[in-house]
């Protein structure tokens, strides 16, 4: 219909209050950074659901495979004595 | 079918099976993809179109109050129609493909929007009736297979609860006024009671794609269950009211638990669905000279982010603002030991961590500064 080039991408971030990490809540278009900033205001924090956000464009974004058995993931699957569940403590030491 | 593919599926398979979701990247079939992408399409094209009804009433509102209220409600349907159009395209459509089907006519949109707004009883029986179904319909998709259409419908009911209980105290309102304000009301529902029930779509026996889509976890339950759970909670709703709903045949039945009621026109919903509605000209033709319209400004606006690009190339590359706004691939490269020299920009490091953590290159302005 048009020869019209389409704004890029990009994802955003919102921190919900201060102490939190930003997380990601969408995404949206816009022409320019700052253009995004304003957009991610109006489509993501009309209810005071944020106090601080990030933009970043969707293809400066690095991803790992979508596959969740993915070799990338393998060496956490085998190492059981990372968690503090693998160590044996006899009930009655306190505050463990 | 190759035997990667086989796997492929069985993972897909083994993912609804345990009803967990499907991410943007994952592999799944052809047909799951088309049907959500018709699916949320449509939801999207229906909330951007379902501006348009309200909208009409925005310049008459009665009072400040109700046309803040007003104009906060038809935003968010903007805002509704955003999310909607974000998850669709995780898809591998593009926003342009989709704003240009809905303007071709080749992606439908609720059949609801293509009735007319004639009084603003209107305003408050559709945030009653039209925004109390579509809750009835999405509480259950915040549940659905796909993840991005789950995660939008999560943020728009948490919105639409506004929208309906808006439209319930503004009818609250006019029901405590004039004898001609309680008829206004009345009528009002007699004219948007029969298109809410249609918002449900076909009965299940007439619904083709109900059960692939139950089979999928992209629908959670069926159009007459939704139907019936949208009846049951709107006649106590109408009695606290005080007004009647138009169907003769509505009555609580004690053996099944539920109202019975009557049969929705259902040629009307199709000559409705197939364009021939009250509406339907009129909202395309909105919807086209908005796009039309508003093309000079998205060309300005692509312009000057050029502009600013090319400026800033233009420019040395030592101020840190400057380099942040270049495209990356055109940026003088960094080396790792610049960048660890580099102040502590990056996004989480603190000063003492930054000089370890940051190896990556980083836009060094920062949002935080913005």
């Amino acid at each position: 219909m048009t020869d019209e080039k389409e704004w890029p991408l990009y994802e955003v971030f919102v921190r919900g209050k201060r102490g939190l990490n930003h997380v990601h809540v969408g995404s949206l278009h816009a022409a320019d950074d700052e253009m995004a900033l304003r957009h991610a205001r109006d489509v993501y924090t009309r209810r005071n659901e944020g106090v601080s956000i990030w933009v970043v464009r969707a293809d400066d974004i690095t991803a790992s495979s979508p596959d969740e058995k993915d070799p990338l993931f393998a060496p956490a699957g085998d190492k059981v004595y990372r968690h503090p569940t693998f160590y044996t403590i006899p009930d009655d030491v306190p505050h463990m | 079918m190759t035997s990667t593919d086989a796997e492929l599926e069985q993972q897909f398979d083994e993912v609804i099976e345990r009803n967990d979701r499907i991410e943007p990247r994952d592999w799944m079939p052809e047909g799951y993809r088309r049907t959500l992408v018709r699916q949320i399409a449509q939801h999207a094209h229906s909330e951007i179109i379902g501006m348009q009804p309200e909208g009409n009433w925005i310049t008459r509102a009665p009072s400040l109050r109700r046309k803040a209220i007003l104009l906060a409600k038809v935003q968010d349907e903007a805002g509704h129609g955003l999310y909607l159009y974000s998850a669709t395209e995780t898809l591998g459509i593009s926003r342009m493909e989709l704003t240009e089907m809905l303007i071709e006519g080749r992606q439908k949109y609720s059949s609801i929007f293509n009735y007319p707004t004639l009084s603003y009883a209107d305003v408050g029986t559709i945030g009653w009736l039209v925004d109390g179904a579509a809750i009835c319909n999405q509480v259950p998709l915040c549940r659905t297979s796909y993840g991005p259409y789950g995660r939008a419908m999560i943020r728009i009911c948490k919105e639409e609860s506004f929208h309906q209980r808006q439209g319930y105290e503004l009818l609250m309102t006019m029901m405590r006024g004039t004898d001609e304000q309680r008829a206004m009301v009345q009528e009002s529902v007699n004219r948007f009671w029969w298109p809410s029930l249609m918002m449900f779509g076909p009965p299940d026996a007439e619904s083709p794609n109900t059960a692939q889509s139950m089979a999928w976890g992209i629908k959670r339950n069926t159009n007459d269950d939704l139907r019936q759970r949208f009846v049951d909670m709107s006649v106590p709703q109408a009695e606290a009211l005080g007004v009647t709903l138009p169907d003769p045949e509505l009555r609580w039945n004690e053996d099944r638990g539920h109202h019975d009621f009557g049969e929705p026109d259902w040629d009307e919903f199709m000559q409705v669905v197939r364009g021939n509605g009250p509406c339907n000209a009129q909202r395309m033709a909105h919807r086209r000279r908005a796009h039309e319209d508003g093309a000079w400004v998205r060309e300005a606006a692509t312009a000057f982010a050029e502009r600013t690009v090319a400026e800033v190339r233009g420019a040395p590359a030592t101020s840190l603002e400057a380099s942040a706004l270049s495209d990356p691939a055109e940026a003088p490269q960094r080396t790792v030991a610049e960048v660890r020299g580099a102040p502590a920009t990056s996004l989480e490091a603190s000063p003492s961590e930054a000089p370890a953590r940051q190896i990556a290159p980083q836009p060094p302005s920062g949002e935080e500064t913005r």
